[in-house]
């Protein structure tokens, strides 16, 4: 997507060479070039170390009848049918359209209900900020040098955070994007999970997802690092270390694709995948003035952000959005709790669906998370009121297509397109109402989540024999 | 007593001056909500004269010479009431000097009035105000004792009068916080607690007499507590487990006196019986569904439902920074009620949640909070169901008077609502 060019093969480097070096005190090893392939492959190092074991857990074929269905990506059927078989959407159709039925398929009338896709949070920090949030529990900011890309968030997710059960029943969540917290001007990889619980995280890792790298601007680095009497302390000291940062990853890139790496470097390995396009830049960020600087920067060094996040201001540059191709990950109307947030409009979204740019609604909160739907739903009466008319299927593709393509899987997930994984909610009635709750909720073609039924609910090892234990939540 | 503790009170006669200025109106054609527990009434009119409700109902009698407002058949309700918040504290919560809800610096906790610090003109009021809330309780302050001083009854009117009652409540904590704060276990913020009100006690026999000496106590903070030993001002608590909730209903039994409010209440439900028979209000978070500390292992949305089913006088309240999240609350309450095995509220139940409910919690309920006969003209006018996310506010009216709902929010919409530069910089447009 966008345009990112694939990754050139790779770095070199590695231990081995080091130990050559070492070994021989010459420096010979540094300038010979051996590229059989025995010796590239003993170079190459493990892109994906702690790779997804997450597997599909059985469904049956489904069939769900007679609901609205709202398919992701701006269209709504009524009275539609949507079909659920191995694990995939398999296809959705009118009320009249013939459908290849397999024999064994589940009928569910849908009559007076609505299917949307999976919901999608691209911003969470479920597992590194977990229930209970104690001290001990508290795994989100590496909050001891002012850049981190070589953190990654999946080594902080505890799988057993009951807010993931919270998510899925309440709001829909199949999908969502656990980030590094905002402490840091680079806070290191994210890691996207599938909401489905695991004994592991790559249990729980959504295969073939991107990696992105949480980047943050404003208040919070500056905050956290001139306390501690170091750069940066202003917003300039943030950008000036930014850049330098990036001045490093290019040098680093170049070094490598040139063959001249002689070790790892954990942080220069995730910047410069940045650079190679496969790891999506997810930018915290509020201010107007600060996004445009922003892009700049991105401009500069060969780079695209892929969102911003919180952008409490995008409203007053969704040009500059639509034009660099930039989601906007917003609260409905969360405004005023600190300064960069004091321009926060509840028309931000209706502002930016007017001028074509790219709408996502976001939590940042373990409990926001479980009414993505009401945000959208607010953010789409807020637009009505200064005349921008948004159809309920647009609004609900800022809480699936577009957060979808915004953390790099739309491919897979995000809509109902026939072939894409079968991450399907049944509502009880119209999302986009208050009075609507998840009655059913399907991830790659498994019933999860089912209202009707106390043990189709997750219930995290945290909870077991607490109070409470399999209540309704 | 209770005047000229650390901060000067206001005059009595400036609190309740804000009617006076009240015009009468009625609103008619209303899909009319009193705010009493049940649902709206179709084609009604509600009469507001001098400042407060004259009439309520389908068959009101609009007087010759009333200014009539024809709300066309929308959704018209009593204002919205939030209990515990810092409305009115705060500009900027991460802006320290903006923010005045903190004071942990402060020698003194139990004879803070937050009524002193309260600003009628702060954004928040004003962004609170157009979405509907026209009531509130404000506290706590943020001390260094389990003591967060006395919360304020507030009206969001846009007038320099937003004090309806000063001192209304002491405020307490007797969980986790208030165990951190006497020491580092409940042990000792029961010890602390005791210590307080056996002090305050001492005090009404000897007012302005000497003091044993070794009190813990400033006089200030002591004297503000004798109102709360005594009975005439209640005691806020803010408590989350069920056990502390059970230790504070066996209070009364040491303190007979004390007007106690509950706050926060994460495991009410599994204490429904016995908070429903003390008769003690219940200012619960509505939504609180995760175990977010070992104090509120039993959360569930759930809550508020179970309580209000098995008798608990239960409102919602402190939900923090955003009250105008109030009615989203209420109506997330409402949907519950139709998931297998939830407990919800009805409609009406939810709405007096946020309206009459709290105000009956503050010892209002005959002031304000419903559109009963008698009670202030404070009415907001909606485009849709008040509950639901997608409505918004059309018009809001505070003791009869319609209050401005323009803000720096709606202004900055404005100017933004066609984002291109035109032949000057958007600072020109205002």
């Amino acid at each position: 997507m966008n345009g990112r060019v694939k990754a050139p093969r790779l770095a070199r480097g590695a231990a081995l060479a080091l130990v050559l070096t070492a070994i021989g005190g010459t420096g010979l090893a540094k300038d010979k070039k051996d590229d059989s392939p025995a010796v590239l492959a003993a170079r190459d190092f493990d892109k994906n170390p702690y790779p997804s074991t997450y597997r599909a857990y059985p469904g049956v074929p489904t069939l769900i009848v007679g609901a609205t269905v709202f398919d992701g990506e701006g269209g709504r059927i009524e009275k539609g049918q949507v079909l659920i078989r191995d694990g995939k959407i398999a296809a959705v159709a009118g009320p009249l359209a013939d459908m290849d039925l397999p024999a064994d398929v589940v009928r569910i009338d849908g009559t007076g209900k609505f299917v949307t896709p999976g919901i999608i949070d691209i911003h969470s920090h479920l597992g590194v900020y977990p229930s209970p949030s104690v001290e001990a529990n508290s795994d989100g900011n590496e909050a001891t040098a002012p850049t981190t890309p070589d953190v990654w968030a999946e080594h902080s997710v505890w799988p057993q955070d009951p807010g993931f059960s919270r998510a899925m029943a309440n709001g829909g969540i199949t999908t969502l994007e656990i980030l590094p917290g905002s402490a840091n001007l680079i806070g290191g990889r994210s890691v996207v999970l599938k909401n489905v619980y695991s004994r592991t995280v790559q249990g729980m890792k959504f295969p073939g997802a991107p990696y992105g790298l949480k980047m943050a601007c404003g208040e919070n680095p500056k905050r956290v690092y001139g306390s501690k009497g170091r750069m940066p302390s202003t917003r300039m000291g943030n950008f000036a270390v930014d850049r330098a940062t990036w001045i490093k990853a290019r040098e680093y890139r170049a070094k490598r694709d040139a063959g001249k790496l002689e070790t790892r470097d954990l942080a220069m390995e995730t910047l410069a995948g940045v650079l190679d396009g496969t790891i999506l830049v997810q930018n915290h960020c509020y201010r107007a003035d600060e996004m445009a600087l922003v892009l700049d920067m991105a401009k500069e060094f060969g780079y695209h952000v892929s969102a911003f996040h919180h952008a409490v201001e995008a409203y007053k540059i969704g040009d500059l959005l639509k034009a660099s191709d930039t989601c906007a990950a917003i609260w409905s109307d969360w405004w005023g709790f600190k300064m960069e947030a004091y321009d926060g409009i509840p028309e931000n979204a209706g502002l930016l669906y007017k001028a074509g740019s790219c709408v996502v609604i976001h939590s940042d909160d373990e409990n926001g998370i479980q009414r993505l739907n009401q945000e959208a739903a607010k953010a789409q009466g807020d637009a009505r009121r200064i005349g921008i008319d948004i159809p309920d299927a647009q609004v609900i593709k800022w809480l699936t297509f577009n957060g979808a393509k915004a953390i790099g899987i739309d491919k897979f997930t995000g809509s109902l397109t026939p072939g894409k994984m079968g991450d399907v909610v049944l509502w009880n009635g119209n999302p986009l109402s208050v009075y609507s709750r998840p009655e059913k909720v399907w991830v790659d073609g498994a019933l999860l989540f089912d209202s009707s039924n106390r043990k189709r609910r997750a219930v995290s090892d945290f909870e077991l024999g607490q109070p409470g234990e399999g209540d309704v939540k | 007593m209770k005047r000229g503790l650390l901060f000067g009170a206001a005059p009595l006669a400036l609190l309740l001056a804000a009617p006076a200025l009240a015009q009468s109106i009625a609103i008619t054609h209303a899909k009319l909500v009193i705010g009493d527990g049940n649902g709206p009434i179709g084609d009604a009119t509600v009469l507001i004269q001098g400042g407060k409700v004259v009439a309520a109902g389908a068959s009101v009698v609009v007087p010759a010479g009333v200014r009539t407002i024809d709300a066309g058949g929308r959704w018209v309700t009593p204002g919205l009431v939030v209990a515990v918040t810092d409305l009115g504290l705060v500009d900027v919560g991460a802006v320290d000097d903006s923010n005045d809800s903190a004071a942990d610096k402060s020698l003194f906790s139990a004879a803070l009035d937050v009524s002193a610090a309260i600003n009628p003109d702060d954004l928040p009021i004003q962004v609170s105000r157009a979405g509907g809330v026209t009531r509130a309780a404000v506290a706590p302050l943020g001390t260094t004792s389990i003591f967060g001083g006395q919360g304020a009854i507030i009206d969001l009117g846009a007038d320099p009068d937003a004090v309806t009652v000063p001192r209304a409540f002491q405020y307490v904590e007797l969980g986790e916080t208030g165990a951190r704060r006497a020491g580092g276990s409940r042990a000792a913020t029961y010890a602390v607690l005791f210590n307080a009100l056996a002090e305050a006690k001492e005090l009404t026999l000897a007012p302005a007499g000497p003091r044993r000496d070794d009190v813990l106590l400033t006089r200030r903070d002591a004297a503000a507590l004798v109102p709360v030993v005594t009975g005439k001002q209640p005691l806020y608590v803010h408590v989350e487990r069920a056990s502390d909730i059970r230790m504070v209903l066996s209070l009364k039994r040491e303190f007979p006196l004390l007007q106690l409010v509950i706050v926060g209440a994460a495991e009410g439900w599994m204490v429904a019986g016995e908070l429903a028979k003390s008769g003690v209000p219940v200012l619960a978070t509505p939504l609180t569904d995760l175990p977010n500390s070992f104090e509120q292992l039993g959360s569930t949305q759930s809550n508020v439902g179970r309580m209000k089913a098995a008798g608990v006088k239960v409102s919602l309240g402190d939900f923090g920074d955003q009250p105008r999240y109030a009615p989203q609350y209420a109506g997330t309450l409402v949907g519950l009620a139709k998931v297998p095995g939830a407990s919800g509220l009805t409609w009406g139940q939810a709405f007096a949640a946020i309206s009459s409910g709290p105000a009956e919690a503050l010892g209002m309920g005959d002031r304000f909070g419903s559109l009963r006969p008698g009670r202030a003209g404070d009415v907001v006018i909606w485009d849709g169901d008040p509950l639901e996310v997608s409505s918004g506010v059309v018009r809001v009216f505070i003791d009869g008077t319609e209050q401005p709902l323009t803000n720096h929010q709606t202004r900055l919409r404005d100017r933004y609502s066609n984002p291109g530069e035109g032949d000057l910089p958007k600072a020109y447009e205002w």
